[in-house]
């Protein structure tokens, strides 16, 4: 029997990014707040030191910030005709756990969405026609503006300290930054990362092939800031110990370094970790969340009633979260009904190696985002006709990940090992670098999450079941991306160039990146979504659900800025349940996107 | 009853109501007295020491390390039986005064009776009140762990006729309200002599080097003259209000010890009295001129500029210039150019964690580096940091890295 305990004020399950922005929008509120953390507690001092954070076999290989799959892993298969069987390794994404989840270990590449990417269904329509969108590709609009967004997006650039070149403020063009980004209420709080060589030389390319490369924003900080919390910030060392690493110069936005140290301060704010949430409980007429079992690392279980619960977790744990406590209807992909655990998505990435003879590129000298970008590729801003595909991607140059176990780029037809590999890696360690695509992948209708019918996990519950594949949007999509790509990268006037397009079914054992997305979507009415536009379950009052879950491709960072809003919208209205949206905007959510490396 | 309610009995003047304090005290407890009481308390640093790790506020039970071995706080709440409940304001004062406890047995001067006899009459009766409005918390404490003879409390009348002389603050009629002001916050509640004023064999302070820096518990607490290199010299008044009320400033920030004092203590303080203890501060004349000392030995500078690059410049960076309110700036530190190089050694050793204030909420910790490096690394980083960009200091031993090595307790692991 579980204990009970007195029951709070709002509930946060999940303490990484979005756990730590609400619990502050809502401890703000005058709520008392408490959120259960499956991991452990991790800072910057104790975990990150710079002593030892930057070590590669420790945290990269033997995987020292993620989630253990002992613990809890996923079931995968690429289609309904396969079996699924589990991860017993973590491979193609890095879900984090402990105190900051994910957000300790992403590379810190920040983006807003474009404003048409909101408008996924009715935009392409529009412009396309009805016929250019494919029988099984579920794309929807999301029943939210980039307009809706914007205040929020800028709230969490400046919460976190993004550095970067703004492109568009109040629509004027800006030179030096992004030319198709949306609106912005004013300049990024940090000037742009110092550029490497790498990158500068990738622009110049780009720009000598006739496209606008700008300075990725990112959350990497180019010189010592202080939050409007009155959180501190340091400069970024260049380490390039950031993507699978803490930072232990406090120089990544992370909830460590921008929002835990007021949040921990406060009286009506309460945090828990070794704390697994197992089960949603509802009321007897399952109308409404009233409180949450959890077990902790005794094994002993609590429930815990709360009068506002939000799932704040990775997006797979909060699908699977929702599926065990049978909340809503899963999603059949055979009749296309109910909606939780429809349009799952990842994204598509591909490369290009460039090597060069007499440059010195100095790899090691990086940052989580530390380049240059060009979006010319990405989202709509390019004419599809014709092309057999919609979504796109961005074309960068990062100066990141030039770490001695990971990285060592080859020309073809190198040995894999033995002494033509090493010699071969000595020549090109310092005169080579990647020219990276990542593209979105549209959300299609056999690509979804449900439970496992076989395997269970550590206390017994059924894993969750992941359907995925690439479809032939994408892979039209990621060899277009590559082509360009190509081209900048043989402007770059190297020695030899080694291109890796992305070819085949999805596998999920490679690292990639971690941007899972959608399971448990957003949209203007309850047949095509999960949540309504305040991320607020369509069928249970006074729960919400937050991560990543909501929309299809763009990552968490994005759920973040939206985080904000929810929790403005909470705040607000927490004496009632936020009311139900009737103003009808489009179908639903949408299903796909860009999709752009957050970790 | 939560102290707030017993505020409100007290405001009513009645005495008809249960009172944790004596029936003679309750009369004279008033609103404004008990107000004034709390911010002395604050300034006193009392809630420091007076509370164990984990504890109730001001019941006490601290561990206090001395070189003559560990005594424990006393409960200064106000329970009948294990804390001060029953003490008269005469007898409260007796011992901020005198150094005597209310049954006459006498006090340690772990507890800083040598600066707080200064305290006015009227602040002791209002830090009295205050504390009487605590609620009361039953907890005996451990026996004190003194070496003999010093664990017979009456051979602190001995020590007392050799170094204490009870007196209330005169104020200098030559000097500034403020400077008066600043002087009686620092010379008595503030207790800032008993860490920064070097002590004799039997632990009195040395009055004639006031202020001129002193050890404790294996740290150095700097010098607060006006020594240019080692001292408050290039400190403005601005700086040392800045870095009592948020821990942090354009220079350095507070750790060990001092962290403690500025979370407790000094941030509390209102704007004009951290000035004023400032101002203070700024009158005291150098103790010595700062010695040029021999040029260190070219290797050590060597091997500790490298190991300064990989180690230390990610956040004191390159030239030492360190991150304002945040990475202490080591070029032109008087912490890394104090004659003793005990605190450098030692966080480098052990780490420190830097004092938080609502004002600068943000965590920042020096990680420690002892499980990395030898003795004679961190030496050389200590002389090279010590030396680099114009400072100047002496040059550090391996075997001083080695001493401090065996008796700091560490505040911080590596991994």
């Amino acid at each position: 029997m579980a204990t009970k305990l007195p029951p709070v004020d709002a509930l946060l399950v999940g303490f990484g990014w979005t756990g730590a922005l609400l619990g502050q929008e809502l401890s703000d509120a005058g709520l008392n707040v408490l959120a259960l953390e499956r991991g452990g507690w991790r800072d910057t001092t104790t975990d990150f030191a710079t002593t030892f954070i930057q070590d590669e076999l420790r945290y990269y290989y033997r995987h020292a910030l993620f989630q253990e799959p002992a613990r809890e892993t996923l079931s995968f298969r690429n289609s309904r005709s396969e079996t699924a069987l589990p991860m017993r390794q973590l491979g193609s994404f890095l879900p984090g756990t402990g105190v900051g989840g994910a957000g300790i270990h992403w590379n810190g590449q920040n983006w807003r969405f474009l404003p048409s990417d909101f408008l996924a269904r009715s935009h392409n329509t529009d412009r396309y026609g009805a016929a250019a969108i494919p029988q099984d590709m579920t794309i929807q609009d999301w029943g939210v503006t980039y307009d809706d967004l914007e205040p929020y997006f800028d709230k969490w650039e400046y919460l976190c300290g993004i550095s970067g070149k703004a492109g568009n403020i109040k629509g004027q063009i800006q030179p030096g930054g992004n030319p198709f980004e949306g609106p912005r209420t004013r300049e990024y709080p940090n000037p742009p990362m110092e550029m490497t060589y790498g990158p500068t030389l990738f622009a110049q390319a780009a720009n000598d092939v006739g496209l606008k490369p700008f300075p990725a924003p990112s959350a990497n900080m180019s010189r010592a800031y202080t939050n409007p919390l009155g959180v501190q910030l340091g400069p970024c060392t260049y380490c390039g110990f950031c993507e699978k690493f803490g930072c232990g110069n406090y120089s990544k936005a992370s909830p460590q370094t921008t929002i835990l140290p007021v949040l921990l301060r406060k009286k009506n704010f309460a945090l828990k970790t070794e704390c697994e949430v197992i089960k949603i409980n509802l009321d007897s007429d399952r109308k409404r969340a009233v409180s949450v079992t959890y077990v902790d690392t005794q094994g002993e279980e609590y429930e815990q009633p709360a009068d506002l619960i939000v799932l704040s977790a990775f997006v797979l744990h909060n699908v699977h979260l929702l599926l065990l406590s049978g909340i809503g209807t899963p999603y059949d992909p055979s009749t296309g009904a109910g909606t939780l655990g429809k349009n799952y998505a990842y994204q598509i990435v591909s490369s290009v190696d460039v090597f060069y003879d007499d440059k010195i590129l100095n790899p090691f000298i990086g940052a989580g985002a530390l380049g240059m970008v060009v979006d010319e590729f990405n989202g709509d801003n390019f004419d599809h006709s014709n092309l057999g595909f919609l979504g796109g991607g961005y074309i960068a140059c990062w100066n990141t990940n030039g770490r001695p176990i990971e990285t060592h780029l080859v020309p073809d037809g190198t040995p894999k090992w033995g002494a033509k590999w090493k010699r071969a890696v000595v020549r090109d360690y310092l005169r080579s670098m990647s020219v990276a695509t990542h593209g979105a992948v549209m959300s299609h209708r056999g690509n979804y999450l449900d439970l496992d019918p076989t395997y269970r996990d550590f206390l017994g519950r059924p894993l969750m079941r992941m359907t995925f594949d690439y479809t032939d949007n994408e892979h039209r999509m990621s060899d277009f991306l590559t082509g360009k790509a190509e081209q900048i990268a043989r402007a770059m006037k190297p020695r030899e160039i080694r291109s890796n397009p992305r070819k085949g079914h999805y596998d999920i054992t490679p690292y990639q990146t971690t941007h899972n997305t959608g399971g448990a979507i957003m949209g203007s009415n309850p047949r095509d979504s999960v949540l309504n536009r305040y991320l607020q379950h369509w069928d249970v009052s006074r729960s919400f659900c937050d991560g990543v879950v909501h929309f299809p491709a763009e990552p968490w960072l994005q759920s973040d800025r939206y985080c904000c809003r929810a929790g403005a919208v909470v705040r607000a209205g927490h004496q009632n349940a936020v009311p139900q949206e009737s103003r009808p905007v489009g179908s639903g959510v949408r299903r796909s996107g860009r999709c752009h490396p957050v970790l | 009853m939560s102290s707030s309610a017993l505020k409100l009995v007290l405001l009513a003047s009645s005495c008809a109501f249960a009172c944790f304090a004596s029936p003679a005290r309750c009369e004279q407890l008033s609103f404004g007295q008990v107000e004034r009481g709390r911010y002395l308390a604050a300034a006193g640093d009392c809630e420091a020491c007076h509370t164990a790790p984990g504890g109730k506020p001001f019941a006490g039970g601290r561990a206090i390390p001395t070189p003559f071995g560990t005594i424990y706080s006393a409960n200064i709440t106000p329970d009948r039986k294990t804390g001060i409940g029953t003490w008269s304001d005469d007898q409260f004062y007796g011992a901020l005064h005198q150094g005597i406890a209310a049954d006459g047995s006498y006090l340690y001067p772990a507890f800083p009776y040598p600066w707080y006899t200064k305290v006015t009459r009227e602040d002791s009766d209002a830090l009295h009140a205050f504390l009487s409005s605590l609620e009361p918390a039953s907890k005996s404490l451990p026996p004190n762990d003194l070496v003999w003879p010093l664990n017979d409390r009456f051979v602190m009348r001995g020590w007392n006729e050799l170094f204490f002389r009870a007196g209330t603050f005169k104020p200098d009629d030559q000097k500034s309200p403020e400077w008066n002001r600043g002087a009686y916050l620092v010379e008595g509640l503030g207790h800032c002599g008993a860490c920064h004023t070097p002590t004799n064999v039997l632990g009195s302070a040395e009055k004639q080097s006031a202020l001129r820096g002193g050890k404790l518990q294996d740290w150095y607490a700097p010098n607060l003259t006006a020594d240019v290199r080692s001292g408050l010299g290039q400190w403005s008044i601005d700086e040392i209000v800045t870095f009592l009320k948020t821990g942090r400033n354009d220079r350095t920030v507070a750790y060990g010890p001092m962290s403690e004092v500025i979370t407790f203590s000094t941030s509390k303080l209102n704007d004009d009295d951290l000035k004023a203890m400032a101002t203070y501060l700024k009158d005291i004349p150098a103790a010595t001129e700062d010695d040029k000392v021999a040029e260190p030995d070219p290797k050590a500078m060597a091997a500790g500029g490298a190991l300064y690059v990989d180690n230390c410049s990610g956040c004191h960076q390159a030239e030492g210039q360190g991150v304002s309110a945040m990475f202490p700036r080591l070029q032109g530190s008087s912490a890394v150019q104090d004659r003793d190089p005990t605190t450098i050694i030692r966080l480098i050793l052990n780490g420190a964690h830097a004092a938080t204030t609502d004002a600068r909420p943000t965590q920042v910790s020096m990680p420690a580096f002892d499980w990395k490096l030898s003795d004679q690394q961190i030496a050389d980083l200590a002389t090279y940091v010590r030396n680099a960009w114009g400072n100047s200091a002496t040059q550090v031993a391996a075997s001083q890295v080695g001493e401090l090595r065996r008796s700091t307790p560490q505040e911080l692991s590596g991994r």
